[in-house]
C-alpha cells in the first residue's frame, strides 16, 4: 500500500482510538465527577459506582492502546508529546491510579471514614483527569513551544493559560453531562429522579462553554479553521456537532434517554473529528517556528511497520469490538448490587 | 543528581513495583481456572467456594496491576524520548499488539469473571476465566518480546533521517518475525511465564496451608492444595530448566552479562569454575569470600567441563556492565529456586503420604514461600536489566553487518529536567507506598475472611433465586446489600 495512504489511515485510526476512549471513559469520568452530588446515601453511592463497575477497566484500555499505537505509528510524536507534557501527564497517571484504586477499595471496609476518603478520591481523580485531558487537548490545538530536534522548551506553567483552561472546563462539563445521561439509563426510582434533575443544569453549563470555546478557537487558533476553509465539505462536522448538541435536550424531552446518550456520544465524536481536522497534517505544531513542528510525515514509522501494524489492527479490531459488544450486552440493564459488587 | 540516574531509578522503581502484581495475576489466573474447571466437572460446592474466593483475591491484585501498568506504558515517552524515537519503529508495534490482543481480552473478560457469577452460565464463566488467564499471558508475550529485542536485537536495520539538518539514526524493521523471534525471546518468555506460574502456585499453597495451621476452611484448603502443591513442584523445576537454557544462550548473545553474573574476570585456557556465592570486587578483579566449584561453569555453559568460558577482559572497557549487583541477584534467584524445589518436593511427598497437615514446620515453610518466589522474580529481572548495561539497546551483527546500539545515557528525554523527574519520583513514591499499604491491608482482610463455606454459598444462591423471581413479578429495584460482602468486615 502507498506510504501516504498508510500514514493517513493510521492518523484516522489513532483519532478513532482517542475518540473511543473519550466516549467510553468519558462517561466513567463523568459518573465519578457527579458521584458525590447525585448519590445521597451509601447504597446509592454503591449503585453509582457499580454502574461503571464492570466497564471502566476495559474503557481505559482504549487509552493504553492509543499510547501503544501512537508509539508504533508515530514514534516521534509519542516521544515528543509525552516528554513535553511530563508533569501534566504524571498528574493524569496519578488520577487514573486514584480512580482505579478508589473503585476497587472503597466498599471493601465498612467504616464510614474509609468510604468517605475513597469517595473523595474517586471524585477528585475523575474531575482532575477530565480537566487534564482537556488542557492537554487545548495545548495541542493551539500549538506548543517546540524547538529544534523536537525538544520542548516550555514547562507546566506555559501550558496553563486561559485557552487550555477553557477547553479543560468544556471537557469536564461534557463528560459530566455524558455521565449523567449514562447514569439515567442505568438507574431507577429515586436515584434516577435525582439524576434527571441534574441533567438540565449540566446541559446548560455545557452549552455555554461550547459556544465560548467555539468563539475562542476561532479567535485564538486561526490555523484550526484553515483546513475547513480549504475543504468546505468539512463544514459538515461542525454542523453535525451543533445538531447533536441540540438533540440532547430534545431526546430527553421525548423521554428517549438512549437517543440522548447516542447524541452526546456523537458530540464527542464530532469534537474528536474537529480536533483531528484542525491539527492535520501536524501532530504538534511548534509556535516557535513551523519548521520545528512534529508532522505526520516526519514522525511516522517506516512503511513496512505501518503495513504490519495495519494487519495486526485488521485482526485485532474485530476481536476487540466483538467482545466489547458481548461485555456490554452481558451487563446491560439497570445496576443491581450483589456480593461481587464494589 | 542528574537526569540519567534519576530516570533509571524511576524506571527501576516503577517497573519493579508494577512487577509485584503481574506474576501473581498470571499465576493465580491459572490456579483459578483449574479450580473452576474442577467445579465444572464435579459440581462440588467446595470447588465453587474456592473459585469465588480466589476471584476476589485476583480482582484486588489485578486492579493494582492495571493501575501501575498504565504508568509503564507512557514512561518510555515521558522519560526516554530519544530511546523511543530510536526504537519506535520496532518497539511500538509490540506495545500496540499488547493493547489490541492482550489488554482488551483480559479487561473485558475480567468483568465477566468478577461481576458475572450470577449473570452468565457456568460454561461462559469458565470460558471467561480462561480468557483472562490467556490475556494476561499474552501481555507477557508482547512486552517480553519487546524487552528481548533490546537485549538481542534482530530483524532490523539502521536508517539515518534528516531532522532539521541533523542526521539521526533509527532502527527500522526489515523482518517482523525475525524481530519477534529474536535470539532470546522464546527462552526468556518461557522463563518469565513459568516464574509467574511458580508464584501463583505457591501463593495458593501458602494461603491454604495457613488455613490448615489455623484449622479453618479445611475442605476448601485441601482441595486447592491438591492442585497447588504438584503444580508448584512442576513449575519450579521447569523454572530451573528454562533458566539454564537462558544462561547457556548468554555466552553467544550477551557474554558481558554472563561474565557479570558469574563474576568471571579473566579468560584463561583452563576450564572455568562456578561461584556458589561470594563478594565480587570489580576494582581488583577478585571475588572475596567466594566458594568455587571447579569446571562447573564450563560444564553448565558448553556441556563440556574442559572448555574455557570467556571473561570480562574480552569486553571493551566502556561496554562492561556493573558486576556486583547482577552477580548477587542472579545467585539470589538461583538460591530461591533451589529452596523452592526442596520445599515443594518435601510438601508433595508428605501430601502423597497423607501426613501434610501434621508437620507444622513444613506448613510454615510453605506459608512463607511466596516471598521466595517474588524475590526470585524480581531478582531475575534485576539480573537481566542491570546485566544489559551500559546499553539500552544492544549493538548486534545482522547478516554480517555491524549495527550500532544505543547507550542508556543517550536514550533520555532532552526536554525533561532533573527537578521534574525528582518530583515525579517523590509523587509516585508516596502514592505507591500508600497503595502498597492498602493492598496488603485488603489482601490480608480477604485472606482472613477466607472462602465462604459451601453451606453459605448454597443459602446465598437460594436467596438470589427468590430475589430474581420476585423481581420478575414486579418488585424491581430491591438491591442486594451484599449479604456475603457485609460479613467480610
Ligand atoms: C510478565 C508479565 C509482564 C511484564 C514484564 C509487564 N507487564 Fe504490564 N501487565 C501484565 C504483565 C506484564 C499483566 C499480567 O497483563 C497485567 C498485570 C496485572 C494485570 O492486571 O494485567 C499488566 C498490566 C499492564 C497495563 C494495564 C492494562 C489494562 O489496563 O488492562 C499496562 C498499560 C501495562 N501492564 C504495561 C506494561 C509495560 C509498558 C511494561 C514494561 C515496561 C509491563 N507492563 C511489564
Ligand atoms: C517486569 C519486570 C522488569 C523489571 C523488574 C525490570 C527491572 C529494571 C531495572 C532494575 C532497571 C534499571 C537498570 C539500571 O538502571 O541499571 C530497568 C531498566 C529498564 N528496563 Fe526493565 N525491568 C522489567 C521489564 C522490562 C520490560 C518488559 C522492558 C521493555 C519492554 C524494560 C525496559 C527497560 C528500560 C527501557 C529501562 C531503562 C533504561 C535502563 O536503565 O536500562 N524492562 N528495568
Ligand atoms: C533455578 C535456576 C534458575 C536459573 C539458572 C535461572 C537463570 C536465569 C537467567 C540466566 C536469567 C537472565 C536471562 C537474560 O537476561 O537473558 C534469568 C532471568 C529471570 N529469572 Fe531466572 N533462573 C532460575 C530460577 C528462577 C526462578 C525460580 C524464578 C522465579 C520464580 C526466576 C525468574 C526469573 C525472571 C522473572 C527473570 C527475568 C526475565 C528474563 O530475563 O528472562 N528464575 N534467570
Amino acid at each position: 500500500m502507498n506510504y501516504e495512504l498508510l500514514t493517513f489511515i493510521w492518523f484516522v485510526l489513532l483519532s478513532a482510538l482517542l475518540c473511543g476512549y473519550a466516549i467510553l471513559d468519558g462517561f466513567d469520568l463523568g459518573v465519578g465527577i457527579l458521584h458525590p452530588f447525585i448519590a445521597k446515601d451509601d447504597r446509592q453511592r454503591r449503585l453509582v459506582m457499580n454502574s461503571i463497575g464492570p466497564l471502566w477497566d476495559g474503557n481505559e484500555v482504549w487509552l493504553v492502546t492509543f499510547g501503544g499505537a501512537l508509539f508504533a505509528a508515530f514514534p516521534v510524536a509519542y516521544a515528543t508529546v509525552f516528554s513535553s507534557f511530563y508533569t501534566a501527564f504524571f498528574l493524569l497517571l496519578t488520577c487514573l491510579i486514584g480512580r482505579a484504586v478508589s473503585l476497587e477499595f472503597r466498599s471493601k471496609v465498612q467504616s464510614p471514614r474509609w468510604r468517605k476518603t475513597w469517595d473523595f478520591g474517586f471524585f477528585a481523580s475523575s474531575l482532575t483527569a477530565a480537566a487534564l485531558l482537556g488542557i492537554a487537548g487545548g495545548n495541542v490545538m493551539a500549538g506548543m513551544e517546540l524547538g529544534p530536534r523536537y525538544v520542548y522548551q516550555g514547562n507546566l506553567l506555559s501550558q496553563i493559560y486561559w485557552y487550555p483552561l477553557l477547553i479543560g472546563a468544556l471537557t469536564v462539563s461534557l463528560f459530566a453531562m455524558h455521565g449523567a445521561i449514562y447514569l439515567y439509563l442505568k438507574t431507577e426510582d429515586e436515584l434516577q429522579d435525582r439524576v434527571q434533575r441534574a441533567i438540565h443544569p449540566l446541559f446548560l453549563t455545557f452549552a455555554g462553554l461550547y459556544v465560548s470555546a467555539t468563539l475562542a478557537t476561532w479567535w485564538h487558533v486561526p490555523h484550526a479553521t484553515e483546513n475547513i476553509a480549504n475543504f468546505p465539505i468539512l463544514w459538515i462536522v461542525p454542523i453535525l456537532n451543533a445538531l447533536a448538541v441540540l438533540n440532547i435536550p430534545r431526546a430527553m424531552h421525548l423521554k428517549r434517554p438512549s437517543y440522548a446518550f447516542f447524541s452526546s456520544a456523537m458530540v464527542i465524536l464530532a469534537f474528536a473529528s474537529l480536533f483531528s481536522v484542525a491539527i492535520f497534517p501536524n501532530l504538534m505544531l511548534s509556535t516557535i517556528d513551523p519548521a520545528y513542528s512534529v508532522t505526520l510525515e516526519n514522525s511516522r514509522s517506516s512503511q513496512a511497520t505501518l503495513g504490519t501494524m495495519l494487519i495486526i489492527a485488521a485482526i485485532g479490531i474485530p476481536c476487540v469490538l466483538s467482545y466489547t459488544v458481548i461485555i456490554y450486552w452481558i451487563f446491560r440493564g439497570k445496576v443491581k448490587l450483589d456480593p461481587h459488587s464494589y | 543528581m542528574d537526569v540519567e540516574i534519576l530516570s533509571r531509578l524511576q524506571f527501576a522503581g516503577t517497573i519493579m513495583f508494577h512487577y509485584l502484581f503481574p506474576p501473581l495475576s498470571i499465576g493465580l489466573g491459572l490456579q483459578l481456572f483449574l479450580c473452576e474447571l474442577a467445579f465444572y466437572r464435579t459440581r462440588n460446592p467446595a470447588w465453587e467456594a474456592a473459585a469465588r474466593f480466589w476471584t476476589r483475591v485476583f480482582a484486588v491484585n489485578f486492579a493494582m496491576g492495571v493501575a501501575t501498568g498504565i504508568v509503564m506504558e507512557f514512561e518510555f515517552g515521558t522519560n526516554w524520548a530519544a530511546y523511543s524515537r530510536f526504537v519506535g519503529d520496532v518497539f511500538g508495534s509490540a506495545l500496540a499488539a499488547e493493547g489490541i490482543f492482550a489488554f482488551f481480552l483480559e479487561s473485558g473478560f475480567l468483568a465477566v469473571l468478577v461481576f458475572g457469577w450470577d449473570r452468565v452460565g457456568p460454561k461462559m464463566h469458565l470460558f471467561s476465566t480462561l480468557m483472562v488467564f490467556l490475556g494476561s499471558a499474552f501481555s507477557a508475550v508482547w512486552i517480553v518480546v519487546a524487552n528481548s529485542w533490546q537485549q538481542t536485537p534482530a530483524g532490523y536495520h539502521i536508517v539515518w533521517h534528516d531532522v532539521q539538518g541533523e542526521q539521526m539514526p533509527r532502527a527500522e524493521v526489515t523482518d517482523f518475525w525475525a524481530m519477534v523471534f529474536n535470539p532470546s525471546s522464546v527462552d526468556r518468555l518461557t522463563h518469565t511465564l513459568i516464574g509467574a506460574l511458580v508464584l501463583g502456585a505457591f501463593f495458593v499453597a501458602s494461603v491454604c496451608s495457613f488455613y490448615l495451621l489455623r484449622g479453618r476452611h479445611d475442605a476448601v484448603a485441601r482441595r486447592c492444595l491438591s492442585i497447588a502443591l504438584p503444580t508448584a513442584l512442576l513449575f519450579t523445576i521447569l523454572a530451573g530448566a528454562t533458566g539454564h537454557d537462558s544462561a547457556q544462550k548468554l555466552v553467544e548473545t550477551q557474554p558481558a552479562k554472563l561474565a557479570a553474573i558469574e563474576a568471571h574476570f579473566e579468560t584463561t585456557d583452563q576450564p572455568t569454575g562456578l561461584y556458589l556465592f561470594g563478594w565480587p570486587d570489580a576494582a581488583n578483579k577478585k571475588v572475596h569470600f567466594g566458594v568455587q566449584i571447579p569446571r562447573l561453569l564450563s560444564l553448565m555453559v558448553y556441556n563440556d567441563p574442559t572448555r574455557p568460558v570467556p571473561g570480562m577482559d574480552r569486553i571493551p572497557e566502556d561496554a562492561r556492565p556493573p558486576i556486583w549487583l547482577p552477580f548477587q541477584t542472579f545467585h539470589l534467584m538461583v538460591g530461591m529456586g533451589t529452596l523452592m524445589i526442596v520445599v515443594a518436593g518435601m510438601a508433595c511427598w508428605s501430601w502423597y503420604r497423607g501426613t501434610y497437615g501434621e508437620r507444622r514446620w513444613l506448613l510454615w515453610a510453605v506459608v512463607v514461600m511466596p516471598l521466595a518466589a517474588m524475590t526470585a522474580n524480581q531478582a531475575g529481572w534485576i539480573t537481566a536489566e542491570v546485566g544489559r548495561q551500559p546499553w539500552i539497546v544492544y549493538p548486534s551483527v545482522q547478516n554480517g553487518v555491524e549495527m550500532m546500539g544505543m547507550r542508556t545515557a543517550d536514550g533520555l528525554s532532552e526536554s525533561v529536567t532533573a527537578e521534574q523527574v525528582l518530583s515525579s519520583i517523590i509523587l509516585f513514591g508516596i502514592i505507591y507506598s500508600l497503595l502498597f499499604a492498602v493492598w496488603i491491608f485488603v489482601l490480608n482482610q480477604k485472606i482472613q475472611h477466607g472462602p465462604d463455606s459451601p453451606e453459605e454459598l448454597t443459602e446465598y444462591k437460594r436467596r438470589h433465586k427468590d430475589e430474581s423471581m420476585s423481581e420478575s413479578i414486579g418488585h424491581g429495584g430491591t438491591a442486594y446489600g451484599g449479604s456475603l460482602m457485609d460479613k467480610e468486615t
